[in-house]
């Protein structure tokens, strides 16, 4: 059973913002006094939080995307929202 | 996904060429020094900037690109009161533009909704309000300003209303160390998104009041625990990052992630810090911005060198196996408690001057302080 439904919609709540690091390279997620640098799973994953995509829409982009199945991937997008959530860089 | 910190060098063979130091990641623009607040550990020098001495519009606008091209990620809009410059909205504006991240660090005193407004507009990230204590007493006998406590609630609420993320810093000493339960309510009830109990740091102007401010042992315990708790029951509601007061350690803090290597801080008049209380080390001199790029200072300017990485330590510090993980504590502490900048911050058990500040706490947090000696910050207006 998941833990998140389907039609959650994760998004970045002002305050925090997904960005390029120019200076060091790769994509960071900044929030107040925070600084997280994403793998590209992370990034592939949050670039998609846009606030209008579902969860259960994101996975399947994520899905036919990198040719992998959905039940594969949604558990790590799921423990990666949660995760942030907690931390509150993401609402569900 | 991983919290950036300070990569470690590494201890291999003397390198022939200088090994370039990371960008920073963070600055600290203290707009100016004026504040309608005079709280008793202001982090402001005690010699104040004035208001004619303050760095223009265009000339902070080119610090802030500077500052956005060399890899700065946060910028902290601060002073003083920022809000009290009248280019705030301006130079928040600009500071999105160009990319950074933007954190106004206010008294919440004295700004109009109409400001609160156009700093949305503006791109404004991040609003952090200071609280001075959990009621109106409390908030006056430290801040120095009748009525600051209701006029803060009704400015947190207008923050959250707007859709800011906000954080409330709470300096934490004797005067409120009793009210850290109640500041965690008023945290949770007005919607902020995360607190900050911040036991004092005492350099510059908490160090002259030291004395009135000091907590007793216990009393740090207990908001530990408290501290604690709090985060259980808020967890995913509020995030509490706490400060602990290094006084009663055994370690010290890895004091602004280490001299010269994540952050830097910029005065009113233009000076370029390695740290916001810098200043209180003499014999450094400082770059100024009106002359010097960024880039040039961080890479190179000898106060940024003087207690860069570890080549400037002394014992205990030199063999010590925590310099990496602290680089020997504060400097301006090290300074201001043992004469020399380069000593081991004595908030470390291995230094000479350990007991005598551990003691120092002990018999200052004992004592019944005597408020008539509290000295409230003074700023001489001069426009």
């Amino acid at each position: 059973m998941s833990a998140l439904a389907d039609d959650c919609v994760p998004t970045l709540p002002r305050g925090v913002r997904l960005r390029e690091d120019h200076a060091r390279g790769g994509t960071i997620l900044v929030a107040p006094e925070r600084i997280f640098t994403c793998d590209e799973i992370a990034t592939e994953i949050l670039k998609r939080c846009d606030g209008a995509a579902t969860l259960a829409a994101i996975v399947a982009d994520l899905s036919a995307t990198f040719t992998v199945g959905s039940d594969q991937i949604r558990p790590d997008v799921e423990e990666l929202l949660i995760n942030l959530r907690d931390k509150q860089m993401v609402t569900l | 996904m991983n919290e950036i910190v300070t990569p470690t060098p590494s201890a291999g063979p003397a390198a022939a060429t200088p090994i370039a130091t990371p960008p920073p990641l963070g600055l600290l623009a203290e707009l100016t020094h004026r504040c309608p607040l005079r709280c008793l550990y202001c982090s402001n020098p005690l010699e104040l900037d004035a208001r004619s001495a303050e760095l223009d519009t265009d000339t902070w606008k080119r610090v802030f690109s500077e500052a956005a091209a060399l890899g700065v990620i946060h910028v902290h809009l601060s002073g003083g009161e920022p809000t009290a410059r009248k280019d705030i909205v301006e130079l928040t504006r600009h500071c999105a533009e160009v990319g950074l991240y933007t954190n106004l660090i206010t008294s919440g005193i004295g700004v109009s909704d109409a400001t609160l407004d156009a700093l949305y507009k503006a791109g404004l990230d991040h609003v952090q309000l200071s609280l001075q204590g959990a009621d109106e007493g409390t908030t006056e006998a430290v801040g120095g300003y009748r009525g600051g406590f209701e006029r803060k609630a009704a400015f947190a609420r207008k923050v959250v209303e707007r859709g800011f993320p906000l954080t409330l810093n709470a300096v934490i000493h004797r005067f409120n160390i009793h009210q850290v339960p109640a500041l965690i309510e008023a945290a949770v009830a007005w919607g902020a998104k995360r607190l900050e109990i911040a036991h004092t740091q005492y350099y510059g102007w908490a160090l002259k009041n030291r004395g009135q401010l000091m907590p007793a042992r216990a009393d740090v315990d207990r908001t530990i625990v408290e501290v604690e708790a709090a985060r259980e029951r808020h967890r995913g509601v509020l995030t509490i990052d706490a400060v602990f007061p290094d006084y009663y350690a055994r370690f010290p803090k890895l004091c602004n992630g280490g001299w010269g290597a994540r952050v830097m801080s910029v005065t009113p008049a233009g000076l370029v810090l390695p740290c916001h209380a810098a200043q209180t080390i003499p014999h450094l001199r400082f770059a100024s911005v009106r002359d010097t790029a960024l880039a040039d200072i961080w890479a190179s300017d000898p106060a940024f060198e003087a207690y860069r990485g570890t080549a400037w330590m002394k014992e205990p510090c030199r063999s010590c196996e925590r310099k990496h993980v602290d680089y020997g504590g504060c400097r301006c502490q090290a300074l201001a408690l043992t004469g020399d900048a380069a000593n081991a911050d004595p908030a470390c058990v291995k230094s000479e001057f350990h007991t005598m500040l551990s003691d120092l706490a002990v018999i200052e947090a004992e004592a019944t302080p005597d408020r008539a000696e509290a000295s409230y910050r003074m700023f001489r207006k001069d426009s």
